[in-house]
């Protein structure tokens, strides 16, 4: 279980990030991170990767305290960032240098065929389209095989189509080992889509605003009406989240369907 | 730093992929030998037209006529293995010390801070300052020649290393982060094929000036070398040896140049730049 307890983030010129944040996501769990801008929900999945360290506060995972990146965490960037002087198939294994190269081949291979890039694994990254390039990014945290998988809004940098078949694509790696997964977005449709619970995130200082359980079976349908509910609850409560301008009193979680009368 | 600039500019724009199609390579060649090698003709036909006085300005036969008997002689390969020899020795020396401190003033910003303020204000100083003083220090023979060398090779070097590690991409090295490469493992798999294009250009550079101070310090005083031929090619007025010893200069900076484009090219394929099948 991935667990964050109080975390309070200061930076040292002052800006007041994160303020108590207080987390539970169970094993499995997809929980999405939602919230406008400046509201702290890409400092919080960093400080869960390690990559940052909290001035208050812990995250861990099963009892273990994260305080640098993690061997059972893994994450995906907005931005695919791949190593461009190394193929896909490189790329892939970027991180499996501790097995042996048959196993690591095999599971390299596994990934490609996977995300429907079987025979992409000698192309350097510069020949792969965004969402290609995103996909080898997504199983390059993933042939790692982490218990948590953070995403840091993975696909608002593709176009439309291309994000809801990289969103099918996560979906499916998810079902093959089911690893925790938190994933940072500012898209209501992709947290309805993705996650099992929704967190809304409120700014300045960011904290936890509504916190909003998704109980729709899944594949998900995005034309039926409870998914349009949903999507609503999630888009009032964010709403809510912005025009509440004093940051005293909603220091917890609130009822979603709350969320209108804000 | 002019210099430097554009032998840049130069080396930047004959980094060209070559190899990947030898048509396109081929033709590019020829283009490009179309105005020396006619300006060449024009000048020898004028010459045997008696339409010039040649006493200042040898014809290319005449040229070719002087390189080749120093060729035939030896003489020409003494000079030229003199050159490469002085050049080779000063370039390993100022490239070595230049990556060394290039990579350590840009990977610590503490180290910066102590050196490069020294450094910068060194390379303010016009190398062909230093002349005097390396003669004194290490006399008139080889020892100041390749100093001279090695200080005209270590700041281009330096300055390209420096800068090439300071803009690695934060967001590649916190890939490496996440997967918890060691310091080692970090400068190994991500900072050292991050920098290696910049830093090449960086080396080819240094190259070049190598090959500017190898002239300064054989004509301050050699008994062989190209840069000896050109001075006792002014002062016995033989402007044939002069011009021949112009363009072995020109050929063996060409060769030393494309000797280092093609040992990187292997490294350095996955580049994705504009020049790409051009």
């Amino acid at each position: 279980m991935l667990k964050i307890d109080q975390i309070c983030k200061t930076y040292p010129n002052g800006t007041h990030a994160l303020e108590r944040i207080e987390l539970d996501v169970n094993e499995g769990e997809i929980v999405a991170l939602v919230g406008g801008s400046g509201c702290g929900k890409t400092t919080l999945l960093r400080m869960i990767s390690g990559l940052e360290r909290p001035s208050r506060g812990a995250v861990s995972l099963d009892g273990d305290v994260i305080e640098a990146p993690h061997p059972a965490v893994g994450i995906v960037f907005q931005e695919a960032r791949l190593l461009p002087w190394l193929t896909v198939s490189e790329n892939i294994a970027f991180g499996l240098d501790h097995l042996p190269k048959a196993q690591r081949d095999k599971r390299v291979d596994e990934a490609l065929l996977r995300v429907g890039l079987s025979g992409y694994g000698q192309r350097w990254p510069r020949e792969l389209s965004g969402g290609q390039a995103q996909r080898v990014s997504i199983v390059r945290a993933l042939v790692a095989q982490p218990k948590a998988l953070l995403l840091d809004e993975p696909f608002s940098a593709l176009d439309a189509l291309t994000r809801a078949s990289l969103q099918d694509h996560l979906l499916g790696l998810w079902d093959a080992h089911r690893p925790t997964m938190v994933l940072v977005t500012h898209d209501v449709e992709e947290a309805v889509l993705l996650a099992d619970r929704a967190i809304v995130l409120q700014p300045r200082p960011g904290r936890i605003f509504a916190d909003i359980p998704i109980e729709l079976p899944r594949p998900r349908d995005r034309l039926s009406p409870e998914f349009a509910e949903a999507k609503r609850v999630v888009m009032n409560a964010l709403d809510g989240s912005l025009s509440q301008p004093s940051p005293a009193k909603a220091g917890r979680a609130t009822q979603p369907s709350a969320g209108g009368s804000f | 730093m002019s210099e430097a600039g554009t032998l840049d500019r130069e080396t930047t724009a004959s980094a060209r992929p070559t190899g990947a199609r030898f048509a396109v390579f081929s033709s590019a060649f020829t283009v490009g030998l179309i105005l020396p090698l006619a300006t060449a003709l024009l000048y020898e036909a004028a010459f045997r037209l008696g339409l010039v006085q040649a006493r200042l300005l040898p014809p290319p036969s005449r040229i070719i006529a002087t390189l080749w008997e120093m060729a035939v002689t030896g003489e020409l390969a003494t000079h030229v293995i003199a050159t490469s020899l002085r050049v080779l020795i000063g370039f390993g020396i100022g490239s070595a010390v230049g990556m060394a401190l290039g990579a350590v003033t840009g990977s610590s910003a503490a180290a910066r801070r102590f050196l490069d303020p020294t450094l910068q204000a060194l390379r303010a100083i016009p190398s062909l300052a230093w002349v005097p003083l390396f003669i004194l220090w290490l006399g008139i023979f080889e020892g100041s020649k390749i100093a001279l060398i090695a200080v005209g090779v270590f700041f281009p070097v330096y300055l390209g290393v420096m800068g090439a590690i300071a803009n690695v991409d934060r967001k590649i090295v916190e890939v490496g982060r996440v997967f918890r490469l060691s310091r080692s493992a970090l400068a190994r798999r991500v900072l050292l094929p991050a920098i290696l294009p910049d830093s090449i250009i960086a080396i080819r550079s240094g190259l070049g000036l190598g090959f500017m101070f190898v002239v300064a310090a054989e004509l301050m005083g050699a008994s062989e070398g190209l840069g000896y031929l050109l001075l006792d090619g002014q002062q016995l007025g033989k402007p044939d040896q002069i011009l021949a010893a112009i363009i072995a200069f020109a050929v063996i900076g060409k060769l030393g140049d494309w000797l280092i484009v093609i040992a990187s090219k292997p490294f350095l394929s996955w580049q994705d730049t504009h020049q790409r099948g051009a």
